[in-house]
């Protein structure tokens, strides 16, 4: 039993990041561009955050940051597919080499290679009353609920029943329909890349603000590949996104349950560490059969 | 994913092209120092790591090097992030032929042949490498972290310090290097606590501190209470659950004071001042500096303990590990080296 509640909470805890990214990438893939600069977008996110609550001795304000480098490196990610209509490959890719490196380069920069600095990181908060041992499922970062109770809902509502979530449906899927119904692609585009690249952002800076309180290298560890399979999985869909970040996340925490128990001895670690993975590639292949990409997937819009 | 071909973006292509060799200059551009003016009459030394210098090994060596060129004997610069893609036989080449270091000190793992292979080809030059391997003649020495001694003692303040019986270790890959702490580790704990239950978990990492503090938290799920953070992630766990934790390669005190008891410290001091000394008296030969790294001679050592954590520390506990430790000084206990990968869960006498 209190194998099952310290579980659920950690399902919960560890698909945060997840969250964040999964719904920031459905964001930018349902409006056309595939973002390759996610995983540079969390690091940046995780590093700015960090640096900034550090400085001013405030996380809250740490956040505020990385939605900033979020917003920026979404609008660099427009600027090169969509003002320039270049590959989205390439500029996903170079956009997450140059933010990793420029981090670490600044991380060098400010802190100089010396001991490991730390914050005070954000409080596990618990509002529910208590309801004995099950409330330990509740005891979680703000981060943690906000992204459940809040973006979730919001970003699902916004993309599938607000007009805004029309038109970046819409640019994303037949953007020449779009456009002569009045709808502005680039300005659309844009949008879209900017609030993903955001909410990407605050899933890097989930790590440095809330689980952790300190910057340290690779952070991200290829958090941010794992949201572009997720998205794949939910097939473009932010409840469906959501639920595979859960039972990633779910399996990711079993296994660390599951290596320290007497009589898994015998099974190699590298195994239970590849289960989450395994199961996603399992998952993808079963489920990615006859997928609905967006229409205008990987394809710049020109006026023609 | 599918792979579309898009014929209507050669422009945009090229750009993105020059925007990714742009950003790899700048990536490039972080890895090297600047060399300093020579001819001082210092020793010239030169550091060639294959990680960051923000990787806790890695730092350990370049720290000791920055304290020599604080203290005015060396003249140092380095080069980080080198990689184990083949540049470090470039990189040290280089070197070798441009600056002409007296010294270079680095780590070889991952990239022993061509460390090997430059050196015997600069016979004039003291290299000086972290390596699971022996020294070469003339000039190629060799040393490593032998942190085991001061993890034994770590370990017996573990097992006196549980209250539940289990205690937590998350470590990053189970190379030689980790697993003989992590062992001595465990030999400590069942010096003190014969019922004592260690769990032992792998990131498979060197980074990753979420997923070192995942770990770390399924093991205070399991009922550790004490846990021992090889890694960066661990001591966020315990701090969270005001629990104790003992840090790792450096004092991490400051990290969490009032959950860290101790840490199991490695210093290069020792071993950079002898080989400094070695190559000012012009009586530099090859190698194996391990006792350098080890407790004798100051190389390792346990952190200050620190009793004000959360439930204390039983009486008497400090004054059996500090008579371990003169032991151990002395040369009069030996703690065993076991290479051996230690299973997820170690019962006491199971």
């Amino acid at each position: 039993m209190t194998l099952l509640i310290d579980l659920l909470a950690a399902t919960l805890r560890n698909a945060t990041p997840l969250v964040y990214g999964t719904v920031g990438e459905t964001y930018a893939e349902r409006g056309g561009v595939l973002n390759l600069g996610i995983e540079g977008t969390m690091y940046a996110g995780a590093f700015v955050g960090f640096a900034a609550a550090l400085a001013t001795g405030s996380p809250l304000l740490g956040l505020v940051a990385a939605v900033g480098v979020g917003l920026l490196s979404g609008a660099v990610m427009a600027l090169l597919t969509v003002t320039f209509g270049a590959n989205q490959h390439v500029s996903g890719i170079g956009l997450t080499i140059g933010l990793i490196g420029a981090s670490e380069f600044a991380n060098r920069l400010i802190f100089r290679g010396g001991e490991l600095q730390r914050i005070e990181p954000m409080p596990l908060i618990n509002p529910l009353p208590d309801v004995g041992p099950v409330s330990a499922v509740f005891s979680q970062y703000g981060l943690t609920w906000v992204a459940f109770l809040l973006v979730v809902p919001l970003a699902w509502w916004v993309l599938q029943r607000s007009s805004f979530g029309l038109e970046i449906r819409a640019v994303g899927e037949n953007p020449e329909a779009a456009d002569a119904a009045g709808v502005s692609v680039p300005r659309t585009r844009y949008l879209a890349l900017m609030i993903g690249g955001a909410l990407m952002a605050v899933g890097g800076a989930f790590f440095t603000l809330a689980l952790l309180g300190s910057f340290t290298l690779d952070i991200i560890a290829g958090r941010g590949w794992v949201c572009i399979a997720l998205v794949i999985f939910g097939r473009w869909r932010i409840g469906r996104g959501v639920v595979g970040a859960l039972l990633f996340s779910l399996i990711y925490s079993l296994q660390f349950r599951l290596q320290i128990l007497p009589g898994f001895g015998d099974l190699p670690f590298e195994l239970l560490l590849a289960l989450p993975y395994l199961v996603v590639i399992g998952a993808l292949a079963l489920s990615g059969r006859n997928v609905a990409y967006p229409g205008a997937y990987l394809k710049p819009y020109r006026r023609s | 994913m599918g792979i579309r071909r898009n014929h209507d973006s050669h422009a945009g292509g090229r750009t993105s092209l020059v925007l990714v060799a742009l950003l790899a200059l700048v990536v490039s551009a972080c890895g090297t120092s600047s060399p300093s003016d020579s001819g001082s009459g210092k020793v010239k030394v030169f550091g060639a790591f294959a990680t960051q210098i923000e990787e806790p090994w890695d730092g350990v060596i370049h720290a000791a090097l920055e304290a020599e060129k604080a203290a005015g004997r060396i003249d140092y610069t380095f080069a980080d992030d080198i990689g184990y893609a083949g540049d470090m036989e470039r990189v040290l080449r280089q070197t070798s032929e441009e600056e002409k270091p007296d010294i270079i000190f680095g780590d070889a793992f991952g990239n022993e042949e061509a460390v090997r292979a430059v050196a015997a080809d600069f016979p004039d030059i003291a290299f000086v490498f972290g390596s699971g391997g022996g020294p070469a003649e003339p000039n190629f020495s060799v040393f490593d972290n032998w942190i085991h001694e001061p993890a034994y003692l770590a370990g017996m303040l573990a097992g006196g310090i549980t209250q539940t019986n289990v205690i937590g270790v998350v470590g990053g890959i189970p190379v030689p290097e980790v697993n003989r702490i992590v062992n001595a580790f465990i030999a400590g704990a069942q010096a003190t606590n014969p019922a004592v239950e260690v769990k032992v978990t792998f990131i498979n990492s060197w980074f990753d501190p979420g997923a070192a503090k995942e770990a770390a938290l399924a093991q205070v799920g399991a009922d550790a209470d004490v846990l021992y953070a090889e890694r960066f992630g661990v001591i966020e766990a315990a701090q969270e659950n005001d629990l104790v934790a003992i840090g790792n390669m450096s004092d991490q005190k400051a990290l969490a004071p009032a959950n860290v008891v101790t840490s199991v410290t490695w210093n290069m001091g020792p071993t950079v001042k002898y080989v400094i000394d070695q190559v000012m008296a012009g009586s530099y030969t090859s190698q194996d500096l391990k006792d350098f790294s080890m407790v004798g001679k100051g190389g390792a050592a346990l952190a200050e303990i620190n009793t004000d954590v959360p439930g204390g520390l039983p009486e008497g506990l400090v004054a059996d590990v500090q008579a371990r430790e003169a032991e151990i000084k002395a040369g009069t206990f030996r703690v065993d080296i076991n290479e051996g990968q230690p299973p997820g869960s170690t019962i006491a006498g199971g």
